[in-house]
């Protein structure tokens, strides 16, 4: 009987075998792509054994994320709140068990879960792995004033659009409120909630980041665009002198002013602008050409993505746009240069990026690279990065830029835009009223600058489907926000 | 060299201090990792642990001097890291399966000093054992005192006491099938029709088995275990072949009938299908398997429960501990298991190869076959290799009548390698 109890030895131990092959494919093969599944409950319960780094501000100092530890079957697992709850909640963003992410959250998860690889961090990591402690993320210090922030939410009070605040010498992200907002504690209870949210506007689309991905027509705050190209390229100056007859012709059709009542007749350049007069800037665009105009818009930072340390998808270009594409004219022709001149045509654009274009004025004709991360600190307290101020895009020569802010300044001071003013405070802005092609639902604009001597904080004010002019209703929000900012740095 | 060479007991009580070194750093581990759920009580698990391996090491140096010297420290080391795991997992199961290892070692130290004469006088009640296995498999139909848990018939309660009956059952069919092969071989070798009827009547037993307790695992064990003995008593591999296709044949047209067993194959061909719901089991074993990696997260250190603290697998310490000790010790500790188990086959082979006559031979071939067969349907079923099946990893799953009767069998195969080795 041996010759079969041999063979038989031979299958028993060949069966386990097979089952060391099996494990090692599992265990070695498979294992990446096991860890991708979405129905993996063990890297759905990783993720709360790590610490995650806290998103703060400094000054003054708020937490806009931390967690609440819980011990759950005898290991502590982090569990996310957001103290705020909607205040900040489209830079925050949001993480979830199911493992989606949003905003910074998103973006900036390898350095809130410490998986940010350098050498360090990896011994560290491998180390921590080892010993079984917790992995402790880095925290996140963001550059938003949010007394600010609250100001702008509740300027807003109620109508949905945007406040974007900037330091024009920095690039420093001051201010990016967004309305309708939502609770990011609310999104992984009772997402139904969120999808409920009413606002008078549509789409609602409470989750997503007006300030970066909204785009709008910008109306008559594209002008300060247009007077920069003018006198940038040289065929202009502020003392130019124009005849307004109430309207100006473009392709044999009359564009009219935006006050039809009476026409300006002979003004200056700088007249034009304080008075916002649609016919003087339709004829310069016709003069310059949509191509010339498009180039000094790719200088202030249009048809790129303008760099934020939010996800990329959160973020949209400005500039024309052919239905839902960018669209670059190839030939003058291709576009209304008139229309195009001041804001309307196809333009689209941001709130942030018009807050670039305010800042890049105010800062002597550079645009700074707008971040919202000020630095990154490890849980021992050293400094990960830290973000430092980079020129983005020199959009005009230096005096373009300090003719185009006397002129803004004039604006406030005698134009459409006095319900900005501050008393103590230089500050310069633009009004804008865009039409959307429905009677009473324009978009209401201000871009403007302000500061003690110097312009410190530049900002871009939009509100939607509004009726009524920028100067009206998106100045003053412009104002209360100017005031929180500059005044909370008055004392410091 | 200069040194003797140690007797079998002593290599035997070396390789169980071994052992018991590997368990309390097992334990250790587990008590450093879990410290605020566990107290340093576990590490008189281990002191109790090696103690009670020192007593069967104690009665088998008295009933089998001359056994093989490794079965032993390979089921102390089985149970040790099937009772650190379940201990990680709960204490108070540990609690209950350290008695069960107990009992078991109680049941493994009487079974040698009963039979330590000579076990083949059990030979002559082959026919008792045959009639006794027939009846612990029918325990569990039987209305009142039958349990169904996981879908499976395969428990029988009696008061406070519950037990898998066909745990026992499998052994008790092992010695008779040993008995009752030796006295037939020849006249099954010839390969008449008309001796076929025996053969016929086990299959037709498997299948209502089958049938009954609603669980192809226990089916396919029991015959599997009767084709190996089968093959090994006549030396015909055509005869298992050939009852291997019965089987399958018998049990795809079960799969048709019955829709538990349909769902199982289902979910073994394509689990990810229905991964929340029927799949759900099969597919977060497989993630917790994937998550130990190459190292494993380290004992005491994996995930097995969710965010509120529920268990992510059910039914993890019997039928999936495999797949929580694939996570916390990696390919390294998984592979490392199958080796023992490997090994052990490899011995408990190598006893029936020297074992003297024909009932030894096929006794320790079919203890040996079915220990093997059994780790091959659990793990194979929890590695997606075959449809996953609801029976015990032999010493290693909690679960006491498996404990106690694998205990039986290791009694059997060293009583068997006792008398082998023992001619002179």
């Amino acid at each position: 009987m041996n010759k079969p109890i041999a063979r038989l030895a031979f299958v028993a131990t060949s069966l386990m075998v097979v089952l060391v092959i099996a494990t090692t494919y599992w265990q070695a093969w498979a294992a990446g792509g096991l860890a991708d599944r979405q129905e993996n409950q063990i890297e759905r319960v990783a993720q709360f054994t790590i610490e995650r780094g806290r998103i703060v501000t400094r000054e003054p100092a708020a937490v806009l994320a931390r967690n609440r530890p819980k011990r759950v079957a005898g290991r502590t697992l982090f569990f996310r709140r957001y103290p705020p709850g909607g205040l900040a909640a489209h830079v925050v963003g949001y993480s979830t068990q199911g493992r989606s992410r949003a905003g910074l959250e998103r973006s900036r998860n390898d350095y809130l879960t410490a998986s940010n690889q350098n050498l360090s961090t990896l011994v560290e990591s491998s180390l921590d792995k080892l010993t079984g402690a917790t992995i402790e993320g880095n925290d996140l210090v963001l550059t938003l004033d949010m007394r600010a922030q609250r100001v702008a939410l509740q300027g807003l009070a109620g109508r949905c659009g945007s406040v974007v605040a900037l330091d024009p010498q920095t690039g420093k992200v001051l201010v990016m409120a967004s309305f309708p907002t939502y609770d990011q504690n609310v999104i992984e209870r009772n997402f139904g909630a969120i999808e409920r949210v009413r606002a008078p506007c549509k789409p609602v689309a409470p989750l997503y980041n007006r300030a970066t991905y909204g785009l709008y027509a910008p109306g008559s705050t594209y002008k300060v665009v247009t007077a920069a190209a003018a006198i940038d390229s040289g065929r202009y100056r502020a003392g130019s002198r124009f005849v307004d007859p109430g309207y100006c012709e473009v392709y044999g059709r009359r564009v009219s002013n935006y006050d039809t009542t009476r026409p300006f007749g002979n003004v200056d350049l700088r007249q034009a602008l304080v008075n916002s007069i649609n016919s003087v800037f339709c004829n310069i665009g016709k003069d310059l050409g949509s191509k010339l105009l498009v180039e000094y818009s790719k200088r202030f930072g249009f048809y790129d993505t303008p760099p934020l340390e939010t996800p990329d998808n959160e973020r949209a270009p400005s500039g024309l746009y052919q239905r839902t594409r960018l669209f670059d004219p190839k030939l003058d022709s291709d576009v209304d240069a008139g229309r195009f001149a001041f804001g309307q045509e196809r333009l689209l654009v941001t709130p942030l990026q018009m807050a670039m274009v305010a800042g890049a004025i105010a800062n002597r004709g550079a645009v700074m690279e707008p971040h919202v991360i000020d630095r990154i600190v490890s849980p021992k307290g050293t400094i990960v990065t830290r973000s430092r101020a980079k020129v983005y895009r020199q959009a005009v020569k230096p005096e373009t830029a300090t003719i185009v802010a006397s002129m803004m300044r004039e604006v406030v001071r005698a134009g459409t835009g006095t319900a900005a003013q501050i008393p103590g405070f230089v500050v310069g802005g633009k009004t804008g009223t865009a039409e959307t092609g429905v009677e009473g639902t324009n978009n209401a604009w201000f871009i403007a600058f302000a500061g003690r001597k110097q312009p410190e904080v530049a900002i871009a004010v939009v509100l939607e489907q509004q009726d009524g002019t920028g100067g009206q209703l998106a100045a003053p929000i412009a104002r209360a926000v100017l005031q929180a900012l500059l005044g909370g740095t008055a004392n410091s | 060299m200069g040194t003797p060479p140690l007797s079998a007991r002593n290599r035997e009580l070396v390789n169980l201090v071994g052992v018991g070194v590997l368990t309390a750093v097992g334990f250790a581990s587990v008590y450093i990792a879990r410290q605020a759920l566990v107290s340093s009580e576990s590490l008189t698990y281990a002191a109790l642990f090696l103690a009670l391996y020192l007593v069967a090491h104690l009665v088998a140096r008295y009933a089998v001097p001359d056994a093989d010297s490794y079965l032993l420290p390979m089921v102390a080391l089985l149970s040790a890291i099937g009772l650190t795991m379940i201990y990680r997992l709960d204490p108070d199961d540990a609690f209950r399966q350290s008695l069960w290892i107990v009992i078991g070692v109680l049941l493994f130290g009487l079974t040698l000093l009963v039979l330590r004469r000579d076990y083949r006088i059990l030979e002559s009640y082959k026919y008792l054992f045959g009639v006794g296995s027939l009846v612990l498999l029918a325990l569990p139909a039987l209305p009142g005192i039958g349990q169904t848990i996981n879908g499976a018939r395969l428990w029988v309660k009696v008061g406070p006491l519950q037990f898998q009956p066909g745990e026992l059952a499998k052994i008790m069919l092992i010695v008779f099938l040993a008995g009752y092969l030796r006295d037939k071989r020849e006249v099954l070798a010839q390969g008449r029709l008309k001796d076929f009827g025996p053969l016929l009547l086990i299959w037709g037993a498997a299948m209502v088995v089958l049938v009954q307790t609603n669980d192809l695992g226990s089916g396919l064990l029991l015959f599997g275990i009767f084709l190996a003995m089968l093959y090994v008593a006549t030396g015909r591999a055509l005869y298992a072949a050939g009852g291997l296709v019965l089987f399958v044949v018998g049990a795809a047209a079960i799969y048709r009938v019955f829709p538990r067993v349909e769902s199982r194959v289902s979910n073994w061909l394509d689990p990810w299908a229905d991964a929340n719901g029927a799949g759900y089991q099969s597919v977060q074993s497989l993630f917790s398997i994937g998550n130990g990696g190459f190292g494993g997260t380290g004992l005491g250190r994996g995930t097995f429960t969710t965010t509120e603290g529920n268990p992510i697998i059910p039914f993890l310490n019997t039928d999936f501990i495999y797949s929580a000790i694939a996570q916390e010790l990696g390919l390294v500790g998984s592979a490392g298991l199958l080796l023992v188990f490997m090994l052990f086959i490899a011995r408990g082979m190598r006893v029936a190869l020297v074992a003297g006559d024909g009932f030894s031979k096929l006794l320790a071939a079919g203890l040996t076959f079915g220990f093997a067969l059994q780790t091959f349907i659990i793990v194979g079923g929890v590695l997606r290799v075959i449809p996953l099946t609801g029976i015990t990893l032999p010493f290693v799953s909690y679960g006491g009548s498996s404990v106690v009767a694998n205990f039986v069998l290791l009694a059997g195969l060293m009583l068997v390698s006792d008398r082998a080795n023992a001619r002179p």
